[in-house]
């Protein structure tokens, strides 16, 4: 996009803005805004910067706890994790961009992520990924895999955090639009947190990092638009990323901030430089001045609007305290930054700009960083789904094909694939990563016997079919998946992932999800404190399956306290806790055996899921339970299935519960975890269930080297082990 | 007591993984050495080159660094006896440097490949393998994407023939290196390349503690 001379409300809707929006920055001037006026405020006030659809909705989540240090509104969440200590954590999105061009979308959304920790004086130490592609067999699917997966590595991998936990899913709903959402977890001193706003009129602004190019320029328009058959000539709006500048960025900027010269700092990310300067100003309430010929420029000839729009990557803008420039000559030279000083604060409120000898843009800064639209969209409730009794659903005719089929579907074969692409291990902190069999990712907190335990969850099908529950149960998921490696959950970050708000029947599933999300994190006392919203992640006219996906955070006070599902010995009785009801509505098993998306989810009793996980941890914190795993996908069956495999020894089940043996192999009901203890330690655990009215039943025992079910099923694990780790090579190399 | 330098490039990302897993493995204080000091400390007894993208990969693995200014002292340490060990990236720049023999290219498979390895020990005779005497196999984590051993058949076969290769993978060889060599030392047996990571691997908790016992081997004949 060049600069246009000229404005209109046209080109206010090339620029992704409505006709009523453009009355009302006409209104807020009293007069037309130039091109760069216009183009700036088109990108504060798109979906992806100005959350106008979603805003009025978010504020149910709740957001506060005991714990909390910096909940959302900042670059990323901080909370506490003792002894003055902090983590600093958030997840989000680089959808659109990583369909398009995945390397660099994908790359680019890990470098972004970084940057929103290490701005707020975090050392990142984990990094996440939370991935959902298109049907296997759609054309573009394998290459966007390819594509997203090396990007991730190729970025994660230089730059030096291990990539530890994350999930990915496959389903025909994101055949147009992929999900790429990056989760990174950060660590630092809870007394040195560093903060984006201003603190006073008067400070020199200091541009350093890389120099500002051509790419991605209006990135933030096309994060809030749907997409057509011609998305694909959208590629020159992704950015290029380079981890190794990013490398040299992390390291100056926490130099820097251990310097003492950082008043206030803010990464360049969506929108750029136009939104790290209104930010920086509007929460400081002061005004800013830049001079663009200042700024560091990687081309001849760019025009205020494209260094105003870039987004080219890894660049920071810090406020330094009076006479500190000093300091930051001395740690840009010694990393081999660019850098300039490109402005000063004001005490005008305007956001003044100027290029060439020209005030290119002079605005009141409260419409662009506080007055942006706020939309209380129509939503339609998504109407109930059938809740299906066991007779509803067929069984198989054979339980044995059932489960290599299910170990073997794309949603829940080996992923070793790609994550033996990621580095795991750098920082040598890892004590569990996607290679280990845990339910969440563990690093331990550097020199410290603290650890922290992370996830991302979310089952979109149950989202789909009700977004309430849907919503509930990926809170829940997440927060036993912490339970379930014996860490205290403590708060998530969230990632909204949704299509086209201003679609009724769209906007109920963003309500519903929300509404469902919030009475979790209430439940179980895990609030929301980050958090990023995509929205129209459709296209023509289709939209993916709702995925508010949630990346939580907890803490493990004593690393040696902590349980896998690895280790299980022969001679040791798996004991489940919770209760089996048969849930198979939205299953994975109906899904995949009978290709039916129909039923309601499993229901969330949050109560029942608080109780049973509190027990769990107690077992574990207490050091008398190791094996443990948390029940999803799949069901029964699999959960042993995949203790079985990783632990290289067989299990043998007993059913006796009277539920139709298909829904109690494979039924989803939630707050269950698989246990596997010594027999001599049953009959205590047994009774302190009692006491904390939990219900804890003895299936079996481990033994042999086969998945059996008495009288139903006897799978040999080897056969099984090359179900479940063939189906991704084999389609990544054409075969499958 | 004993002494240790980690120089840091930049773009280098197991720094803080090399010093740590000297000091813990043997006590020994580590200083950290920036890529463009024209001295090392004095009285050092183990100079480690860590893994990680110095200068971005940009050209080639390791080639920028090999031309650090750093590097000349490096070189003059060596030739005085001092035992250099440089790691996966570190290997790269030993190479790029001319201090070992050979060349690092991408991976057979294309693909950066990170997973915990067998190795097997092939020579334990060299001071930084003593410590490894009476054991064949470790395990390490290997993290890397051009970690492809090369060099000609005359220099592989020099190589063994002088008890060269230190460390061979021993089930799987994940990255196509020639031989299987994953790690070796020079004609002196006082300079070690290798792309598994000790660092990684130097305490039970992270998998495994073979890695310590290179250190230790490296900071006992000191």
């Amino acid at each position: 996009m060049s600069a246009p001379q000229k404005t209109s409300a046209e080109l206010a809707k090339e620029y992704g803005l409505k006709a009523d929006e453009y009355a009302v920055i006409l209104d807020r001037l009293g007069r037309e805004p130039s091109p760069v006026e216009l183009g700036v405020f088109s990108v504060m006030w798109s979906e992806h910067c100005s959350y106008k659809s979603s805003r009025k909705h978010l504020g149910k989540l709740p957001t506060k706890g005991p714990l909390v240090i910096c909940g959302p509104g900042e670059n990323a969440g901080v909370i506490d994790i003792g002894d003055g200590q902090a983590c600093v954590f958030k997840m989000e999105s680089h959808n659109h961009p990583s369909y398009i061009e995945p390397y660099q979308g994908a790359a680019t959304g890990v470098g972004g992520i970084m940057r929103d920790v290490f701005t707020m004086g975090a050392r990142p130490i984990a990094l996440l990924n939370a991935l959902r592609f298109g049907d296997p067999s759609h054309p573009k699917t394998r290459r966007l895999v390819e594509g997203v997966v090396a990007g991730i590595g190729g970025y994660g991998n230089c730059v030096g955090v291990p990539t530890v936990a994350g999930e990915t899913n496959f389903h025909p709903g994101y055949n147009g639009n992929i999900l790429v959402n990056a989760m990174c977890v950060g660590l630092a001193d809870a007394d040195k947190i560093f903060y984006s706003a201003a603190p006073s009129s008067g400070l020199p602004v200091v541009y350093f990092g890389s120099k500002t190019g051509r790419d991605g320029i209006h990135g933030a328009t096309m994060a809030s638009a749907e997409f057509d058959e011609d998305s694909d000539e959208k590629r020159p709006t992704v950015q290029v990323g380079d981890p190794f500048a990013e490398k040299l960025l992390i390291e100056a900027t926490l130099e820097l901030m251990a310097s003492g010269a950082v008043a206030a700092i803010q990464d360049m990310g969506a929108a750029g430089l136009t939104s790290s300067t209104v930010e920086m100003a509007g929460k400081g309430g002061v005004g800013i001045e830049l001079n663009l010929d200042m700024v560091p420029q990687r081309e001849e000839g760019m025009s205020a609007y494209e260094m105003m729009l870039s987004e080219s990557q890894e660049r920071m803008l810090a406020i330094l305290k009076p006479g500190r420039e000093h300091d930051g000559e001395r740690i840009f030279k010694k990393w081999g930054l660019d850098a300039a000083t490109i402005g000063w604060t004001t005490d005008t409120g305007r956001m003044i700009l100027k290029h060439k000898g020209e005030t290119v843009c002079d605005v009141p800064l409260a419409p662009l960083f506080d007055d942006a639209p706020l939309y209380d969209r129509p939503h339609t409730k998504t109407p109930a789904a059938k809740h299906l009794q066991p007779g509803d659903v067929t069984a198989p005719t054979d339980y044995g094909v059932a489960l290599k089929t299910l170990m073997s579907c794309p949603d829940m074969a080996s992923k070793r694939w790609l994550w033996e692409q990621y580095d795991r291990h750098v920082m040598a902190d890892t004590l569990a990563d996607s290679a280990t069999a845990a339910d969440a990712g563990i690093v331990r907190v550097h020199g410290s016997k603290k650890a922290l335990a992370v996830t991302s969850d979310c089952t979109p099908r149950y989202v789909f079919a009700d977004p309430y529950e849907g919503g509930k149960q990926a809170v829940a998921e997440a927060w036993r998946n912490l339970t379930a490696v014996g860490a205290d959950p403590i708060a998530i970050t969230d990632n909204l992932n949704f299509g086209n708000p201003e679609r009724p029947e769209i906007m109920g599933q963003i309500v519903g999800a929300i509404e469902g999300m919030a009475e979790a994190c209430r439940a179980l006392s895990f609030p929301v404190v980050s958090g990023n919203v995509s929205l129209y992640n459709e296209t023509n006219g289709v939209a993916i399956p709702p995925t508010p996906t949630v990346g939580a955070v907890g803490i493990l006070p004593d690393y040696d306290r902590r349980a896998g599902f690895g280790g299980v010995q022969a001679g040791d009785r798996i004991l489940l806790v919770g209760e089996s009801r048969g849930a198979l509505g939205a299953s994975l098993y109906l899904r995949e055996l009978f290709r039916s998306e129909e039923g309601a989810p499993p229901p969330v009793d949050l109560s029942l899921e608080k109780k049973n996980g509190d027990f769990v941890r107690g077992l574990i914190k207490s050091g008398r339970v190791t094996q443990v795993h948390d029940l999803s996908d799949g069901g029964l069956i699999a959960g042993a299935a995949e203790m079985a495999l990783a632990s290289g020894v067989g299990i043998s089940l007993t059913l006796d519960s009277g539920l139709a043996v298909h829904a109690e192999l494979f039924g989803e009901d939630q707050a269950r975890y698989l246990l596997a203890v010594p027999a001599s330690a049953v009959a205590q655990i047994a009774h302190d269930a009692g006491l904390a009215g939990v219900i804890v039943s003895d299936l079996g025992g481990a033994g042999g080297d086969a998945i059996v079910v008495t009288d139903v099923l006897n799978v040999s694990l080897a056969d099984l082990r090359q179900a479940h780790e063939g189906w991704l090579p084999a389609f990544m190399s054409g075969k499958a | 007591m004993t002494k240790a330098a980690v120089v840091v490039f930049p773009g280098s990302n197991c720094d803080r993984d090399c010093a740590v897993a000297v000091e813990r493995s043997t006590g020994a204080s580590v200083d950290m050495v920036w890529h463009q000091e024209t001295a090392l400390p004095s009285g050092v007894d183990l100079i480690v080159l860590p893994g990680g993208f110095s200068y971005g990969d940009y050209l080639r693995c390791g080639a920028m660094a090999a031309q650090s200014p750093v590097m000349r002292e490096v070189v003059k340490a060596a030739e005085a006896g001092v035992a250099v060990v440089g790691i996966c990236n570190g290997f790269q720049i030993l190479c790029e440097a001319g201090m070992l023999p050979g060349a690092l290219l991408r991976n057979a498979k294309l693909k950066y490949i990170c997973k915990q390895i067998d190795l097997d020990v092939t020579n334990a005779q060299t001071r930084f393998t003593s410590g490894y005497a009476g054991r064949r196999n470790v395990r390490m984590t290997i993290g890397n994407g051009e970690g492809n051993f090369f060099a000609d058949e005359a220099t592989l076969d020099r190589i063994e023939g002088e008890g060269q290769v230190v460390f061979r993978y021993a089930q799987e060889n994940p990255n196509g290196s020639l031989r299987n060599i994953a790690g070796i030392v020079n004609t002196r047996g006082n300079v070690l390349g290798l792309m598994p990571h000790p660092d990684r691997s130097f305490e039970a908790e992270l998998g495994s503690a073979d890695g310590a016992v290179l250190f230790q081997s490296a900071l006992a004949s000191a």
